[in-house]
């Protein structure tokens, strides 16, 4: 059941070779390529065009079609679903995706406080002391 | 036939011979594992962009050097190659040999493309004095960027020796084996080339 839809009219006489992998369709793949171009444009156009009053809602919506567009690619080019290999390519790409956030949330977190506690400003603080 | 000969068989209990998997069975998760060794590649000089992405050693920053519309047009190249090779992979599943080689051409092209006009802005900012030895921000966008146009130089060239390859000996199952994984590794590509595009140049820009 696992494999049985990969094994669909595509695999059709010629190569008879072992293949469980799904190389789409024509469908999924311009779905996908319709959906990274929305959402490739719509980033761009919003930042070349100077962006919202507020930074911090241009930056978040730059970030969420990112994510979405990651998303898009994952599953329409990549055709990442849970049953190939038997689950094991989503399995590593899930702990790559925890092993990458811990990476970089972490790093920018430790290296940002750093800053904050370096000597200059605790000598400022010194000064400030009577 | 009795318990003790039983017992003395070990055949009965585990197995002697060794396992034998078709050729090439292992080779996608292979593949896949080193992708994601080389998303954890990415992941550290994110990281390390982030973090000197504001050290700029009073040199120019991203509002100054970075060009949107050429970045678009850089985006839009590696979007098109990521579609064309899609398309010649739905030629090899067909087992159409001609149509495979028209596409895998049509993704060099648009490849090549991405790769003329990186180098084109890579020699813009060092002709202008904003070289990798300018600043930390530089230096971390160099890398970052420099890093991910070498993989797309890899992928042409493996692009390249494949055309050889399957033009030379056709759609073989080794050729369709080799061509799936070079379809991961040029998508990959352009998943990663998202998070540029976000965090180093629209971030950089707002």
């Amino acid at each position: 059941m696992a494999h049985s839809h990969n094994h669909d009219a595509h695999h059709g006489a010629g190569h008879g070779h072992e293949d469980h992998h799904d190389h789409g369709s024509f469908k999924s793949y311009m779905t996908g390529f319709v959906l990274a171009v929305i959402l490739t444009v719509i980033p761009f156009g919003v930042v070349m065009g100077g962006g919202f009053d507020s930074r911090l809602m241009t930056v978040g919506l730059v970030v969420l079609c990112a994510i979405a567009q990651v998303l898009v690619h994952m599953i329409y080019f990549l055709h990442m679903n849970s049953s190939a290999e038997e689950g094991w390519t989503l399995l590593s790409a899930l702990f790559t995706i925890v092993i990458v956030g811990i990476m970089i949330a972490g790093s920018l977190w430790v290296m940002f406080h750093l800053n904050t506690n370096m000597m200059p400003q605790m000598n400022h603080e010194l000064q400030v002391m009577p | 036939m009795s318990t003790v000969t039983q017992l003395q068989n070990p055949a009965a209990y585990w197995e002697t011979e060794p396992h034998h998997h078709p050729e090439g069975a292992s080779t996608n998760i292979g593949f896949w594992v080193y992708l994601m060794s080389d998303c954890l590649m990415f992941a550290v000089l994110f990281a390390t962009y982030g973090v000197l992405h504001g050290n700029l050693a009073a040199g120019p920053g991203p509002k100054d050097l970075f060009d949107l519309e050429l970045v678009a047009v850089n985006t839009a190249m590696l979007l098109f190659s990521s579609i064309t090779y899609g398309f010649a992979m739905l030629r090899m599943v067909k087992g159409d040999k001609a149509g495979t080689l028209k596409w895998l051409a049509i993704t060099l092209f648009f490849g090549l493309c991405f790769l003329a006009i990186e180098l084109y802005e890579f020699h813009h900012m060092i002709h202008v004095g904003a070289g990798p030895q300018r600043s930390a921000f530089l230096s971390a966008f160099f890398t970052l960027v420099g890093t991910h146009g070498l993989h797309v130089t890899f992928g042409s060239i493996w692009l390249i020796t494949l055309m050889v390859q399957v033009s030379k000996f056709g759609l073989t199952s080794a050729n369709q084996r080799r061509l799936m994984c070079l379809s991961l590794f040029w998508h990959f590509l352009d998943l990663i080339w998202i998070g540029v595009f976000t965090v180093v140049y629209l971030m950089g820009v707002i």
